[in-house]
């Protein structure tokens, strides 16, 4: 074991977690007199683990393949930084105003960062379970954040609950699949089933992995938990949980599936294919009758989840090219919407009802013009970003011959085109409502304006994105 | 000319423009004046590229590529016969609908926006040589069409316009994985090379991906029995709304059959062609009794519309020449006419505020202009000879003649009914006395409604006269699509048992 060259390979994670305790140990001592200062400090931090995370040209398993460091990991890790980064920043004014502003939010933000990039880099079911805890214990503590609120604690407490029921399954998957295989190494367990085949035991151990898994990723059905989460918990921690967690997970699901697992494709690919109808369906009827805009978000991720299954039911370079597309889609639109409902505030108190919209167009008609485009975007409607992230996915599908599910899926996002729809109507048809605070920050109008340039005119500039992604998929098909 | 993008310039130069608005300050009236220049310029632009299309030669002009989004997808630009006249038409109809839109004045910024932005994806649709392009163009323009729906709508906008957007994208994603399985099939998305190595498709992927396309072509030209979303989007929509629907994105449909059903999967077309026959005809007989039975004029020429549009897959399923110039020919002109005579309900409709036939009645005595124009726009939809409605009327009846009798029997019939229904909506608005107390004060045309009236009356007289420039242009695309097609049904049985 070569301590040295381990630690290089991981000198981004170790920062993150050195600097993590810094800023925790100076919240302890002295947080009170650098109280608004806590969410710049974990943004350059979260920045220069990011700078690090390009610049360090390095790739290799550390720890005796407990971690894995390539182009993928940091593909996913870079999105998770960047998401986690833009939420501090969005999230500042909010949380200032809400009397919420304790140091405590940006560090715990930063210690489920650190989960997700284990998460990112596992190359062991140790290291994944060992991820997904540390992001998930802070993201327990993060939805009851407002702790005073009676939804938000209740966020809290059903997502622990809900939560560690899901990493018992999973747990149960893992020590199933360690007992029919006699390993818990990615690539060893990937080599016995396929010289030995896969075993009945194995299927039981998947599908409880797979469940454990789709619960973070809040697939059908073990997505009761999102819109309640999402409703309960105050906004920017809403906006967070949209996008690096999914992101992280979904990135842990692709990795161990394609991993470990590629000897039972077809055993993997039926419960994929399943869970994503699912997802897709039940995401796109049940926003339908939502006013709540968080809530509304909530199913319009868990369609996102379905959607995103889809390139992994490809089980190909291509499937997995389009997951990592998608992601980096789906963060910058959720982003960008979540910092759209962050504006929507009249005097001192966040509205977050659809109907809060009305006529949005003609008292804001920038801030109106982004939304609706987001909404667009969301709805995959060309030239918008999001049609591209469904694009490359449902290529992966029909290369890989699952035509009906691509067809499902289109159908699926034709309904939930509509409640997209409904958004943009209440918008621009409807006659205004009393208009929102102008002031609504400098970095959630830069942000806002960002994910508006970024949804629009990624046409322009796709083949950088897309040839990222290709090259980070290939990594996990050697 | 030569080596300038002209294609890029035409489709983006809206583009520009509506961007222009989003960053100049100013009054209504420089707002309006800036959207009238911007699609003033591209009309010129367009004459130009009309000017210097080379009508001696089958292959695309203009040709732009470069790459874009990787993988054999490319942005592909280009015109042959076929397409050419529809940008000149789009780009014809959008000075037209500018000042046609004198009666917005709520939001006029956001809707000259939502204008440009339009015309610039309804022109790049008609030059996209590639799938993917061509989509992204395709599908893009139902969200300017949405908002000008819904925002400046009537009543019912808000149905009408998620009727509209459902409907179109429900066709539309079906063609969209028909373009990933061609893409993944060919390994390009570049419709020239899928144009030179189209036998690569088995006569049964052929079947699936015709009827993919059908979906989306279907919805949009509208065919029976989709057609239903029209009637509303036309009648909640602004006049200009209705006129660009009518105009070009119906044509959008007909202009996909020509470019991707006939030459791409011929075999599945030729096997097809009764199921369009028969949808065609439902078409010509049903919605033509239908349109006589209408109180609003708006939706009586909606369906008249659908009408017409039956006639051109008509002719285009005929796989003849004469019936693909014809159907081409009968879409331009309808552009026209169609188009002039909702601008002639606009007309009457910023009056008096009513689109209800009953409300109308005597208005020769007040408006004679008005009256001449909306004669001749009247006539070239019932296919009087002399008229642009005739000629393509005509062609595709007699290619539809020469394929089979009865298809021209029951096809010809839809000439009778639009006849009874145009000539009784005639009689009904304009001719009678002037009874009602509402119409004394009507005043006829003014200075800025004559300005965009008397082109479409001279286009609408004089290419029923003398069609000959446009037959210049098509002969030779047409004729290429017909030997591809021939070719390309020739070749499957050894592809079907190889």
């Amino acid at each position: 074991m070569n301590l040295a060259a381990d630690t290089t390979l991981l000198a981004p994670e170790l920062v993150l977690a050195l600097g993590g305790m810094v800023l925790l140990m100076l919240g302890v001592f002295i947080g009170d007199r650098i109280r608004n200062a806590f969410s710049a400090l974990a943004i350059v931090l979260l920045v220069a683990v990011g700078v690090m995370v390009v610049s360090g040209n390095v790739h290799g398993r550390a720890f005796h393949g407990a971690m894995v460091i390539d182009e993928f990991g940091r593909f996913i890790k870079l999105l998770v930084l960047g998401g986690a980064a833009l939420v501090l920043l969005m999230g500042q004014g909010f949380l200032v105003r809400a009397k919420m502003g304790h140091f405590e939010f940006p560090v715990l933000v930063v210690f489920s960062v650190l989960g997700m990039m284990l998460m990112a880099s596992a190359g062991d079911f140790i290291t994944l379970y060992l991820g997904l805890e540390l992001q998930s214990l802070a993201l327990y503590v993060l939805a009851a954040f407002d702790r005073d609120n009676l939804r938000s604690t209740e966020a809290g407490l059903k997502y622990f609950v809900l939560g560690a029921l899901s990493s018992g399954m999973m747990l149960y998957g893992i020590s199933l699949i360690y007992g029919f295989t006699g390993s818990t190494s990615f690539p060893a367990v990937a080599m016995v089933v396929q010289t030995g085949g896969v075993s009945v035991g194995l299927v039981f151990g998947l599908v409880f992995l797979i469940s454990g898994l789709a619960f973070k990723v809040s697939a059908v059905p073990f997505h009761m938990w999102t819109p309640d989460v999402y409703e309960g918990a105050p906004t920017p921690i809403t906006a967070f949980f949209a996008a690096s967690p999914k992101i992280a997970a979904m990135a842990l699901f692709v990795r161990a599936m394609t991993e470990a697992l590629p000897s039972a494709l077809d055993q993997w690919r039926q419960i994929i294919i399943f869970i994503s109808i699912l997802s897709m369906v039940l995401g796109a009827v049940a926003a339908i009758g939502q006013n709540n805009i968080k809530r509304l978000m909530a199913y319009s991720s868990i369609g996102n989840m379905g959607f995103i299954l889809v390139g992994l039911a490809a089980g190909s370079p291509e499937g997995v090219q389009g997951i990592l597309v998608y992601l980096a889609i789906y963060l910058v639109t959720n982003v960008g919407v979540f910092a759209c409902i962050l504006g929507m505030r009249r005097g001192e108190h966040m509205v977050e009802n659809v109907s809060d919209l009305s006529g949005l167009a003609q008292t804001r008609p920038g801030y109106a013009f982004v939304f609706a485009m987001l909404m667009f975007s969301l709805a995959g409607i060309p030239p918008m970003a999001g049609f591209f992230a469904k694009f490359y996915v449902f290529l992966a599908a029909v290369k890989a011959g699952l035509v009906p599910l691509a067809v499902i899926g289109f159908a699926a996002s034709v309904v939930g085109a509509f409640y997209y729809l409904r958004i943009v109507k209440v918008i621009y048809f409807d006659e205004p409502a009393p208009a929102f605070e102008r002031d609504m920050g400098l970095g959630l109008a830069g942000i806002i304006t960002g994910a508006g340039i970024f949804t629009i005119f990624f046409l322009l500039a796709a083949g950088p994105l897309v040839g990222a992604a290709g090259a980070a998929a290939a990594a996990l098909f050697p | 000319m030569a080596g300038w993008p002209i294609l890029s310039i035409i489709t983006f130069v809206p583009l520009v423009g509506a961007l222009l608005l989003l960053i100049v300050r100013g009054d209504d009236r420089s707002v309006r004046m800036i959207a009238l220049v911007t699609t003033l310029v591209d009309f010129v632009l367009s004459l130009l590229l009309w000017l210097n299309f080379d009508t001696g030669t089958a292959a695309f002009q203009f040709v732009e590529t470069s790459s874009w989004i990787g993988a054999g997808i490319g942005y592909k630009m280009g015109v042959d016969g076929i397409s050419v006249l529809f940008v000149v038409l789009t780009a014809f109809l959008m000075p037209v609908c500018i000042l046609a839109s004198a009666a917005i004045h709520d939001r006029l910024r956001e809707y000259m926006i939502a204008f440009l932005v339009l015309e610039t994806l309804m022109i790049g649709v008609f030059c996209a040589l590639d799938l993917v392009l061509f989509y992204v163009f395709f599908e893009g323009g139902l969200i300017p069409m949405f908002l000008i729906i819904g925002v400046w709508g009537g009543a019912r906008r808000v149905y009408a316009s998620f009727k509209f957007f459902l409907y179109t994208l429900l066709g539309s994603v079906l063609m969209l994985i028909a373009i990933l399985a061609i893409y993944l099939q060919a390994g390009t998305s570049d419709i020239v090379a899928l144009y030179e190595g189209m036998h690569r498709f088995p006569v049964d992927m052929q079947r699936w991906l015709w009827l993919a396309f059908l979906a989306s072509f279907a919805v949009k030209l509208p065919m029976w029995p989709v057609h239903t979303w029209l009637p509303d989007a036309h009648v909640e929509a602004p006049t200009a709304g209705s006129v660009i629907l009518a105009g070009i994105l119906l044509k959008m449909g007909g202009y996909g059959f020509l470019r991707f059903s006939l030459p791409m999967f011929p075999v599945a077309s030729e096997q097809f062609a009764p199921l369009i026959f028969t949808l065609s005809l439902i078409a010509i007989v049903y919605t033509s009794l239908v349109a006589l039975a209408q109180e609003d004029v708006k939706k009586l020429i909606a369906y008249s519309s659908v009408a017409h549009m039956g006639l051109v897959t008509l002719g285009t399923f005929t796989f003849s020449q004469q019936g693909i110039e014809g159907g081409i020919f009968q879409m331009l002109s309808h552009g026209i006419v169609s188009g002039a005579l909702f601008l002639s309900v606009g007309v009457i409709y910023d009056r008096m505020h009513t689109r209800e036939i009953a409300a109308y009645g005597g208005l020769v005595n007040r408006m004679p202009v008005y009256a001449a124009c909306f004669m001749v726009f009247t006539l070239a939809n019932v296919g009087l000879p002399g008229t642009s409605g005739f000629v393509g009327e005509f062609l595709t009846l007699l290619a539809a003649f020469r394929f089979n009798t009865w298809l021209a029997l029951i096809g010809t019939t839809g000439v009778v009914l639009s006849a009874a229904y145009a000539l009784w909506l005639y009689r009904r608005v304009i001719f009678g006395p002037l009874e009602k107390v509402s119409l004394q004060g009507i005043a006829d045309l003014n200075t800025r409604e004559m300005i965009f009236m008397i082109p479409l009356v001279l286009a609408t007289i004089f290419y029923g006269v003398y069609p000959k420039p446009i037959f210049d242009v098509t002969r030779a695309s047409t004729a290429h699509l017909v030997e591809l097609h021939r070719q390309g049904v020739a070749a499957a049985p050894t592809e079907a048992h190889p």
